[in-house]
């Protein structure tokens, strides 16, 4: 039987004047598949970093893994939560490698004083494997592209040995191969490693397709929920993003807006 | 003599190992927001008749924990901050300095630093603030390295990066505090960036970063006493210029210039 992993209640955050999220309520079961959409500002960052414990709670509750969201208790909790944001700049000459970053994914689980040992770096290998990045292990951090780096913020993502598996915008400014590739990755490591995800776009053509439940979010509000069939229709996305919405249902990619 | 050569080794380890956080950070007004405060607070001192040590290592704090903040909820550019703050503390400092009575060559000496002058209990100073530095860098390592890489990383792995910042930022003002005397408000800045910056030209590990940093630090203030005591001119100027040397040097010989040959060979440097 399914448990409840993610419960939040009532959930209010706001940054400085402005409300991020007005009272938001959603259950996310073990193993689901969630695809949050909407437009800009419709507070989806917000929400995962309130499932990370990183978003500060002006009201509302939160139970993530088991364990009451306080002020205190994020450190713990986010060493179960693997984050994916999207593709920063990185300078190109920071003095790091790849497979440095990936073992950073490994630092929160190894606590104070402890150093990496040869099973970390066991772990880092396999998961540089699984992203299908051994060949550049060794380059400098900076120096990879876009789509490269995802692989690789992927790969410490689960270095981490993540229970939750949170992804914001990981395919924002990415090219069509390597948005479509990161997208079967994320869907891949979903099933295998039998994770629970998280997945939040603004951009329709991101949603992974087969996303177990969509979430719409608006305003700070979440508008509906439910599978994606009954969800993703012309009328709904149009009335989402304030704008005529036809959609194309693709095998390959998912909603295409047209 | 033999103290100078002791603080340059002490005071070069300390500032140039905490130039790397400058670098890598992207905030190089740190160090000049820092030094413009620890002047400031000396001078404090020496007006009001106490420890001018205690009134720059308290101003340098007040200094980190003003950016702190700042830099961490990101109201301002860091760059914006540390300008205010840094314009805010020479101001500060010379308003100072004009209200002290008498003469001021006490400050001036500040100002320009004197490491030929430094005392034993100068140099015990220097060398707690080199082993502590170089103590919490090597036990806190993992963790200084994931803030620097990215805070919010840091943060999302469940490290506890906000503390590490606050960190390096006192650290940075226990160093510029404690090598005010030797080298100077004024010069300090160029022996925390340029040894860090000429470091950053040459590798791409940040341990072997670290490593060459204080090796440049150490040889600039060795080189700069060298040519000081040779041709009796300004030790603090000597070693700023040396220090400014190593860095040209490095950024000639970088081989970060080509970084279009990185992208065809893989790099292959030890962990």
């Amino acid at each position: 039987m399914a448990t409840t992993v993610i419960n939040i209640e009532d959930a209010v955050v706001s940054y400085r004047e402005d409300i991020a999220l007005r009272g938001v309520s959603l259950k996310v079961e073990s193993g689901e598949f969630v695809g949050i959409i909407g437009p800009n500002g419709a507070g989806k960052t917000t929400l995962l970093t309130v499932v990370n414990g990183l978003g500060k709670l002006l009201s509302g509750r939160v139970r993530v893994l088991g364990n009451s969201l306080s002020r205190g208790n994020g450190h713990s909790l986010r060493k179960k939560v693997g984050y994916v944001a999207q593709v920063e700049n990185i300078d190109p000459r920071m003095p790091m490698h790849v497979r440095e970053v990936v073992m950073i994914g490994r630092y929160g689980v190894l606590g104070l004083f402890r150093r990496p040992r040869k099973h970390d770096w066991e772990i880092v290998d396999e998961m540089l494997e699984l992203v299908g990045m051994t060949h550049l292990a060794r380059r400098p951090i900076g120096h990879l592209s876009g789509g490269e780096q995802q692989r690789v913020a992927i790969a410490r993502c689960l270095s981490q040995e993540p229970k939750l598996f949170l992804l914001d915008e990981p395919t924002a400014s990415l090219d069509w191969k390597a948005k479509t590739d990161i997208l079967e990755l994320v869907r891949q490591i979903h099933d295998s490693r039998q994770l629970t995800t998280l997945f939040v776009t603004h951009d329709l053509s991101a949603l992974p397709i087969a996303c177990d439940r969509v979430v719409l979010m608006k305003e700070g509000l979440i508008k509906s929920e439910g599978s994606p069939g009954e969800l993703l229709t012309d009328e709904n996305l149009s009335e989402l993003y304030d704008m005529p919405i036809s959609a194309v249902q693709n095998r390959r990619r998912g909603v295409i807006p047209t | 003599m033999q103290n100078a050569i002791l603080s340059a080794f002490l005071g070069g380890i300390a500032c140039s190992t905490v130039g790397v956080f400058v670098v890598l950070m992207h905030m190089p007004f740190i160090g000049v927001a820092m030094s413009h405060a620890a002047f400031a607070g000396a001078l404090l001192g020496m007006w009001l008749g106490f420890n001018p040590l205690v009134g720059a290592f308290a101003f340098s704090l007040l200094a980190a924990a003003v950016i702190g903040p700042l830099a961490d909820r990101g109201e301002l550019s860091p760059e914006t901050s540390l300008g205010v703050i840094f314009s805010l503390m020479l101001g500060i400092a010379f308003l100072f300095m004009g209200l002290m009575p008498g003469t001021k060559s006490g400050a001036l000496e500040l100002l320009w630093g004197s490491i030929l002058a430094n005392t034993r209990s100068d140099i015990i100073l220097l060398a707690v603030v080199a082993v502590v530095v170089v103590g919490l860098i090597l036990i806190f390592f993992k963790e200084i390295q994931a803030t620097i890489f990215n805070r919010n990383m840091a943060l999302s792995v469940g490290l506890p990066a906000t503390l590490i910042l606050y960190g390096i930022l006192f650290l940075t003002g226990a160093t510029v505090t404690t090598s005010l005397r030797s080298i100077g408000g004024l010069l300090i800045f160029s022996l925390i960036l340029n040894p860090a910056a000429a470091a950053y030209q040459l590798t791409y590990s940040m341990k072997r970063m670290f490593l060459l940093s204080a090796v440049f630090g150490v040889l600039s203030g060795w080189i700069g006493l060298l040519f000081s005591y040779l041709f009796d001119i300004p030790s603090g100027a000597t070693i700023v210029v040396t220090s400014s040397i190593i860095f040209m040097v490095a950024a000639i010989f970088s081989p970060k210039r080509k970084v279009k040959a990185w992208q065809v060979k893989p790099v292959m440097e030890g962990q």
